[in-house]
């Protein structure tokens, strides 16, 4: 699966939130995007999942525009995220939260719930058995009844990964997974990202900690001011003078 | 069992009241307040009247079915440019919706207009009115644990993350306002079948907010906490009737002036409704 | 046609009277006051009883029409809205405990002035009848166009002029930054309300005087059309309020002149419907309507 930037484009009024952006993230590769605050990442994890549409330019799925369909639409041709801003359901339980991320595997419908079939039942339970391997795998299982507002900040953030995964997207966009984490917590999500990355999805991450963008990230994208200012792998991007001159202003 | 038939109204109102209240629970449980809920309540009284008393051959059953079908339809052009509104504007909307549709009654040749509908036969029984709301709270009860009941708790919740999940936020939510309609059509029909009459009056803003009351009172965190709300506040001023009768004080002022206090009562301190008093009351005896 | 303007702006100076209490409480509380029509009912019942039984004037009993109003809703902050303050679900629940409040006024006006309709007496106010330019209307009317616009004028000074005029503003803006600021945001929220219902207040009196016919259920269908009124100028803006009050207060006459009585509410309706599908934040609203 490739998902590809090219001059995309987001003005607000007269402020180009993104511009002029072009980028490729392919299955397998975690891809990072970093830049300063301000830069335009939110904005493009927005007008990738579908929250926005471009201004200008175009974005596409394995060759097919997706830029000017509905979020639903997006999410089912595999694409799953989480926000900077945490946007669990806080009235629901981590569990529950988990089996709305699975709204795209379930098949079952409704006439067959009200029927009380078996076939629902085994679905449900077949539901619920994926949720709750999802939740292990990110470390969440003895919080699983919790309520969501009742959860740690780290711990919120698992879930809302959990919830992504869930989904079981090709292409997973992580908006700063890692922030108020501590370092182990931040070292576990790390070795997830990896891990889901060798099952063959592609993950596209915003982060503002940059050793972990240095080990973890097989490319980096950097913004800044909307615009792509470098692209490469870490070794790349950190030798690159623009993007010094970026993050330390000038004569640094 | 003379008892029985002197409160064999009230019962029948517990029972209609409980549907009128689920009707609005249908869409709070996505995040929704459509007040429109009155006129979808007079369509399909006036639709299972005027198919009664103009083709009285036909069975009961399909003249409620046709009841629900009307006021369903008519949901569809409503929903489509109202549901992308947010809250209070959505009420606010769907207010005038049903009221429009009440004015449309009440300028109706065809349906008599401002006197409405008399001398409907009497096809509705207690055990109709029962099984109809046995079967809602039936299907709202499946909706539990299901992808669609999920999904319409996420759009609840936030409604954006719950789309890019993909779920079809504007889908459910136009089913969920569809099946309200149909729920107050048939709760109307119902109604109209057992009082032999159908009158505008009868379908105003104070009737849908009634409806909204008993489902708040009862509880919309459970699909079956507006049942209870509409049986309390339906028995409630019966109970007080009484007790008001023996301290003296008129019957209607008095009656009203405790149905605005038990609501502020259980707003302030019951937030999530009497539904949730037996989780209510254990906390606070462990605490 | 003259005369139908005339009374368009009559009957749309009330309308804007009640519905800028409405949206100020809108404005600052985010929350739909459905006891704002009960206070306007409440008041004119307040102002008969101190002309019938007090045998007050009109120009005392006004006043202290408005004062009730204004006491009233203070009560209704305290006891219906405060509690709610900072609960998630707080726009529905504001919503049920107003109409809680409402529902209490009434009770309280039926126990207290039964469930018929009353009248002022008859010698309340001067009976005379002024000729304007081929149109004629009562010394009566003149006076409550008169006396609304002066209202609505006062707030909208008091609310561009005055230092309580900028904490409202900055708490309808953002009670959070307000607090901060520090700005005694309870208090400023309680100041509105008595502003606001005072204000439906003085609509309830001029309402009883100008139909003469105040009874406990008087308010429901002024609220409806409060609604219509506030939608279309703009939740939350009282110069809106004030435009669409007008505006709508003449689409009402005029719709009767050429299209008969029948209509008269249902076109207060349509209008809401039309404006909320086409231009959901009105005239001159600021909120945002719509999902994201």
């Amino acid at each position: 699966m490739t998902l590809a930037l090219e001059s995309v484009s987001r003005a607000f009024g007269g402020v180009r939130a993104v511009d002029d952006a072009s980028f490729k993230v392919e299955a397998g590769e975690v891809h990072g995007l970093i830049g300063p605050n301000g830069a335009g990442k939110t904005t493009l994890l927005n007008l990738i999942s579908g929250l926005l549409e471009p201004t200008g330019g175009a974005i596409s799925l394995d060759g097919r525009r997706i830029d000017r369909l509905p979020p639903h639409r997006i999410a089912a041709l595999g694409i799953a995220r989480t926000y900077q801003n945490i946007r669990l359901f806080c009235a629901l339980s981590a569990a529950d939260n988990v089996m709305v991320g699975q709204h795209l595997r379930r098949k079952a419908p409704f006439w067959q719930a009200l029927l009380m079939l078996p076939s629902s039942r085994r679905e449900r339970q077949r539901a619920r058995a994926a949720s709750e391997a999802v939740l292990q795998r990110v470390g969440m299982s003895e919080r699983a009844q919790s309520q969501a507002w009742m959860l740690s900040y780290g711990e919120q953030r698992r879930v809302e990964i959990a919830r992504a995964l869930a989904a079981e997207p090709k292409l997973l966009l992580l908006d700063e997974p890692t922030a108020g984490m501590n370092p182990p917590e931040a070292a576990a999500v790390a070795r997830l990202v990896r891990d889901v990355a060798r099952e063959g999805r592609a993950v596209l991450l915003i982060e503002h900690n940059v050793r972990l963008v240095m080990e973890l990230c097989d490319r980096v994208t950097v913004l800044n001011f909307g615009k792509v200012i470098a692209r490469g792998t870490p070794a790349e991007i950190a030798r690159d003078p623009a993007v010094v001159t970026a993050y330390l202003g000038e004569g640094a | 069992m003379d008892l029985f038939y002197a409160y064999e109204a009230l019962i029948a109102f517990v029972g209609i009241n409980g549907l009128l209240a689920l009707s609005i629970y249908a869409t709070l449980c996505c995040g929704q307040l459509s007040l429109a809920n009155a006129g979808f309540m007079a369509v399909g009284a006036y639709t299972g009247a005027l198919i009664t008393l103009h083709a009285p051959h036909v069975p009961f059953a399909l003249v409620l079915l046709a009841s629900v079908a009307a006021p369903a339809v008519l949901a569809v052009p409503l929903g489509l440019p109202v549901l992308r509104l947010r809250g209070v504007f959505l009420a606010i909307a769907t207010v005038g919706f049903g009221e429009v549709v009440r004015l449309a009654f009440v300028n109706w040749d065809f349906t008599n207009g401002a006197l409405g509908l008399v001398a409907i036969p009497q096809r509705t029984h207690l055990w109709t009115i029962f099984l109809a709301l046995a079967v809602v709270l039936f299907v709202l009860g499946r909706l539990q644990g299901s992808r669609a009941g999920f999904a319409l708790a996420a759009i609840r919740e936030d409604e954006t993350a719950a789309r890019t999940m993909g779920i079809d936020a504007n889908s459910y939510k136009l089913a969920m306002l569809v099946a309200g309609a149909a729920i107050a059509g048939l709760a109307g029909a119902l109604e109209a079948h057992f009082t032999f009459i159908v009158s505008p009056s009868g379908y105003g803003f104070s009737r849908v907010v009634d409806m909204l009351v008993q489902a708040v009172v009862g509880g919309v965190a459970v699909f079956f906490g507006p049942a209870i709300g509409a049986a309390f506040l339906t028995l409630l001023p019966e109970i007080l009737r009484e007790v008001g009768a023996r301290l003296g004080l008129s019957p209607g002022p008095f009656r009203l002036f405790l149905d605005g206090v038990v609501l502020l009562a259980v707003i302030l301190y019951l937030p999530n409704g009497l539904a949730s008093l037996p989780q209510h009351l254990r906390r606070r005896r462990a605490a | 046609m003259g005369q139908q303007v005339l009374n368009g702006v009559f009957l749309g100076s009330i309308y804007a009277l009640f519905a800028v209490g409405y949206t100020l409480v809108f404005g600052v509380l985010d929350i739909l006051n459905l006891a704002h029509a009960a206070v306007f009912m409440l008041s004119a019942f307040a102002a008969l009883a101190l002309v019938a039984d007090a045998h007050l004037s009109i120009w005392v009993a006004l006043p202290l029409g408005v004062v009730v109003g204004g006491l009233l809703g203070v009560i209704l902050e305290r006891v219906a809205f405060r509690p709610l303050r900072g609960r998630s679900d707080s726009n529905i629940s504001g919503l049920i405990s107003s109409l809680a409040m409402a529902t209490v006024f009434e009770a309280i006006a039926l126990q207290i002035f039964g469930p018929d309709v009353s009248r002022f007496p008859q010698d309340t106010f001067p009976d005379r009848t002024i000729h304007v330019a081929g149109a004629s209307a009562s010394l009566l009317q003149l006076c409550i166009v008169a006396i609304s616009v002066a209202l609505m004028a006062a707030l909208t000074l008091l609310l561009a002029r005055t230092r309580l005029g900028r904490r409202i503003r900055a708490v309808a803006e953002s009670p959070k930054a307000a607090r901060i600021l520090g700005i005694d945001v309870d208090r400023t929220i309680a100041v509105a309300f008595f502003i606001s219902s005072g204000l439906g207040g003085a609509a309830g009196v001029l309402f009883g005087l100008a139909f003469n016919s105040i009874s406990p259920d008087v308010g429901r269908s002024v609220e409806l059309k409060g609604l219509a009124v506030i939608i279309l100028g703009g939740m939350g803006s009282v110069p809106g309020a004030v435009i669409a009050g007008f505006v709508l207060g003449l689409i009402e006459i005029f719709t009767v002149a050429h299209f008969g009585s029948s209509y008269r509410d249902a076109v207060s309706f349509a209008v809401l419907f039309v404006v909320l599908v086409a231009r959901p934040r009105g005239l001159l609203g600021r909120a945002a309507a719509r999902e994201a």
